[in-house]
């Protein structure tokens, strides 16, 4: 198809357009986290650092960033573990019912998170009669980042063939050394874009988050949550809300970094084609 | 079974426990198989499947009102409350029109972002085009609809540009939640396009062009059909992930009541699970319905 120059030039003029409808409303925020006006009126008059003073010296906001490390830290090493074992048996062995755990393992993030939300509630209070805490948090969050170590650890599986491992074991080496000493090495960079990815998805996790956390608990977002509505909190919110952005686009970009898989090799949830399956996110949330 | 490699003798004698368990697995592909599974699948089954199947059962029950616990007494009262209540069908059709309305402004927006990238763009430009796409993709979705929520405030960033055009901000409304749920899902709906559209062979385009085809007979003959099952892959998400929302109508919504607002009122405040787990089997079985009913087109294939 010949597309006249002009037919392309305004293709590229709503590309333009479109990017920055996608990126404004971000940059707004980062922006507001610096205008000296309460109510954020556009245009920004003056600017302050006041807000990034206030939110560094709010204890809730210290707490709530504490929480979310916390929460974020374990969840993704328990989706390391699993992920990695369900990667290699998936990837390594053919056996009855592996599409099913195939399909098992994206679900948690392909259903909208309220599902995956109240479902786990639900079992947590009613099933089980487990109170809500921040253990039952890292359970839900665990859940679902495991799928995006093990994208990342399966796709790179299907690069590097198992001769090596045998190879290995030819050569003696028990199973447990084979696996520290060669299988290991060949999947730390995929481990470590999917950990990344896994401690991004829990940090800034919100929907799942708010039907499994105890009374009085808090992380990042169910702070920024409950105090978006309270006017003299606004100007914190902003910020806390610029923390949200940068503590989870840095992993991202360092994850894409790492894993040369592909361009989206970083998982967008259950987007992707060809070899490398991936599933989100993000939930959404 | 099929099993990868056949089982060796032990390279040497175990003399330790952990050399004896290192051998039994060298021996058994299907101990190691068992081994790797176990962990992951137990805790996929135990915590994510019978939560769902929990859920399913918890709709069938009640609450008692005077303790305010679940009883375990079976009933379709709550099933036949959400599907014939006034309120809930009202609830359940506005969450609908909402999904479809973001729906199909994504794929009006996706589509010409999806063709430059793929067909327009040189090589070089494709990939930085795919990471700004991807990027915001992981923000935060609170943080997207919080930001929204900064945009459409009075005096805010839409007022001010609206203004010279003589267009105002909707305010916190039905309307703010179709643009910030159009705005947080777009990058689910230029993904698949755009692999949709890198599939379109070239030749293809050009044999319709060389045949004396415009270019808008080419897009509408040739790369339409080519391009549905990924249009649907890309609504299947959108659809989906708007049906379940309930933070973006809380944010910007206003008094907007969505599906995903009753199911949270139910698990807190009012204290209903069973009643929640019954409007919360809507919106699965609405995305039920349109899987059952898109599968043929191949999209199941595309996500």
């Amino acid at each position: 198809m010949k597309l006249s120059r002009s037919a392309k030039t305004i293709l590229g003029v709503i590309t333009g357009l479109i990017l920055l409808f996608i990126y404004l409303p971000l940059l707004l925020v980062v922006v507001n986290s610096f205008n000296a006006d309460r109510t954020f009126g556009w245009p920004p008059r003056s600017f302050t650092l006041e807000w990034w003073g206030r939110a560094v010296a709010s204890e809730g906001v210290r707490d709530a960033l504490a929480t979310s490390v916390q929460v974020a830290v374990i969840s993704t090493i328990i989706s390391l573990i699993l992920g990695t074992l369900l990667a290699l048996a998936l990837q390594r062995y053919s056996f009855f019912g592996r599409d099913v755990i195939n399909l098992l393992v994206i679900l948690p993030i392909a259903l909208p998170g309220i599902v995956t939300g109240i479902a786990l509630n639900n079992l947590f209070t009613t099933v089980l009669g487990v109170p809500l805490s921040l253990w039952t948090v890292i359970v839900a969050h665990a859940t679902f980042c495991m799928v995006t170590v093990f994208n990342n650890a399966i796709a790179r599986l299907r690069r590097v063939n198992g001769s090596l491992e045998e190879a290995s074991a030819d050569l003696g080496a028990g199973v447990f050394t084979t696996f520290v000493l060669v299988t290991l090495p060949q999947l730390r960079s995929a481990l470590l874009a999917g950990g990344l990815l896994a401690f991004a998805l829990s940090f800034d996790e919100i929907i799942v988050t708010t039907f499994t956390i105890g009374a009085g608990q808090q992380t990042l977002p169910v702070w920024i949550l409950s105090n978006l509505f309270r006017p003299n909190q606004a100007p914190v919110v902003n910020v806390v809300a610029v923390i949200l952005i940068v503590v989870s686009i840095v992993p991202i970009w360092l994850a894409q970094r790492l894993s040369s898989d592909s361009v989206a090799g970083t998982g967008a949830p259950g987007i992707g084609r060809g070899k490398i399956k991936k599933a989100k996110v993000p939930s959404a949330p | 079974m099929t099993l990868e490699t056949e089982p060796r003798p032990a390279p040497a004698p175990p003399r330790t426990g952990h050399r004896r368990v290192s051998a039994a697995l060298h021996r058994s592909p299907r101990l190691r198989l068992a081994g790797l599974l176990t962990a992951p699948a137990a805790w996929l089954v135990l915590v994510y499947i019978a939560a769902l199947a929990a859920l399913l059962i918890t709709a069938l029950w009640t609450v008692d009102t005077f303790t305010g616990k679940v009883s375990t007494t079976w009933t379709l009262d709550n099933i036949l409350t959400v599907t014939t209540d006034p309120v809930y069908q009202a609830i359940t059709l506005r969450t609908l029109r909402i999904a479809v309305v973001v729906t199909l402004i994504d794929m009006v927006i996706a589509l010409p972002i999806a063709f430059f990238i793929a067909k327009v763009a040189d090589k070089r430009w494709e990939k930085l085009l795919i990471v700004a796409v991807l990027m915001p993709l992981w923000a935060s979705y609170l943080v997207k609809a919080y930001a929204w929520r900064n945009v459409l405030a009075e005096g805010g960033l839409l007022e001010w540009l609206g203004a010279p055009v003589g267009l105002n901000s909707p305010g916190y409304s039905e309307t703010a939640v179709v643009l910030t749920l159009a705005y947080i899902w777009l990058p689910y709906m230029i993904l698949p396009l755009h692999a949709g559209f890198e599939r379109v062979p070239d030749s293809l385009i050009e044999a319709s062009g060389d045949l004396g085809a415009k270019p808008l007979a080419t897009l509408r003959l040739v790369v339409l059909p080519i391009l549905v099952p990924s249009i649907i892959a890309g609504t299947i998400f959108t659809f989906s992930l708007s049906l379940g929302d309930y933070i973006t109508a809380q944010i910007v919504g206003g008094t907007t009541q969505m599906l995903g607002t009753v199911v949270y009122a139910n698990v807190g405040a009012a204290n209903n699970l069973p009643l929640a787990a019954a409007v919360a089997l809507i919106p699965i079985a609405i995305i039920m319905i349109y899987l059952f009913v898109v599968r043929r087109t191949g999209a199941l294939n595309n996500l």
